[in-house]
């Protein structure tokens, strides 16, 4: 019952965040929607992911989208609205697609699916005598998968480094 | 128990929605944002006690509480200077 009243939170954030002209309304009503998206998140027992979505989605984006709305216009300009038709085609035909493409999905949580067959059975048998750890996410992504995890920091850090550099330069011309 | 009190707290959470959406100035959705984080924070650590291992959730609570703050301190500087620096 709760949960279905946090789904329709969330359709009624997302309709509304759309709707809003005032683009500052917009980013306000998006930080509600990854709260909410936060709890949904805990209640399905993901608890790490629920942090990530707090920190990144509530709070980081946010703040990003306040920074840029501090260096364009605030509002929307009011457009004339036409229905294209040939844009409108492909994006319900690619929408149905996609919908078709869930189709053959496994059920959620189901055993039988491939990825709980294949090497999650010996993750979960030799997890907690190979990496020493009592969590089971952090053995697979700072153990098994580390190299991977290495690298997407490395590139996280690369972007930031290179944004950080951008901003620098343009204030410096400015001054 | 606890799922009866997330219910609860769910359903007043859902009833700010009403300033988010008809809110006439930028301070209703502001205070909307600022409830709605003290709601979750709550729930979050319910959720804690229904799958019996609160410890990992408080963190989650405690992180949370942090960046509603930050969130509305942001909105709040922005809409006062225009800038956030």
């Amino acid at each position: 019952m709760a949960d279905l009243i946090l789904l329709f939170f969330l359709l009624v954030c997302a309709v509304t965040a759309v709707a809003q002209r005032e683009l500052l309304n917009s980013a306000i009503i998006l930080s509600i929607y990854s709260l909410i998206m936060a709890v949904v998140w805990v209640r399905l027992g993901a608890v790490d992911v629920a942090i990530t979505e707090a920190s990144v989605g509530a709070g980081i984006s946010t703040v990003l989208f306040i920074a840029v709305l501090t260096r364009v216009k605030r509002r929307e300009e009011i457009t004339r609205f036409r229905v294209q038709v040939l844009p409108l085609i492909v994006v319900l035909a690619v929408g149905a697609a996609l919908i078709y493409g869930t189709l053959d999905m496994p059920d959620f949580g189901s055993a039988a699916a491939v990825s709980n067959t294949h090497v999650v059975p010996r993750y979960l048998e030799k997890g907690v005598e190979e990496t020493g750890t009592d969590n089971y996410v952090a053995a697979i992504l700072a153990s098994y998968r580390g190299y991977d995890t290495l690298g997407e920091t490395t590139v996280i850090f690369t972007a930031g480094l290179c944004v950080v550099l951008l901003i620098r330069s343009e204030k410096k011309r400015r001054l | 128990m606890f799922e009866i009190t997330i219910l609860v707290i769910v359903v007043s959470a859902f009833l700010t929605l009403y300033r988010m959406v008809k809110g006439p100035t930028i301070y209703d959705r502001i205070l909307t944002a600022n409830i709605i984080g003290t709601k979750t924070v709550v729930v979050i650590v319910l959720a804690g006690f229904v799958f019996a291992s609160p410890q990992f959730f408080v963190d989650i609570a405690l992180v949370y509480a942090l960046i509603n703050f930050i969130l509305v301190l942001a909105f709040l500087k922005y809409v006062e200077k225009g800038r956030l620096d």
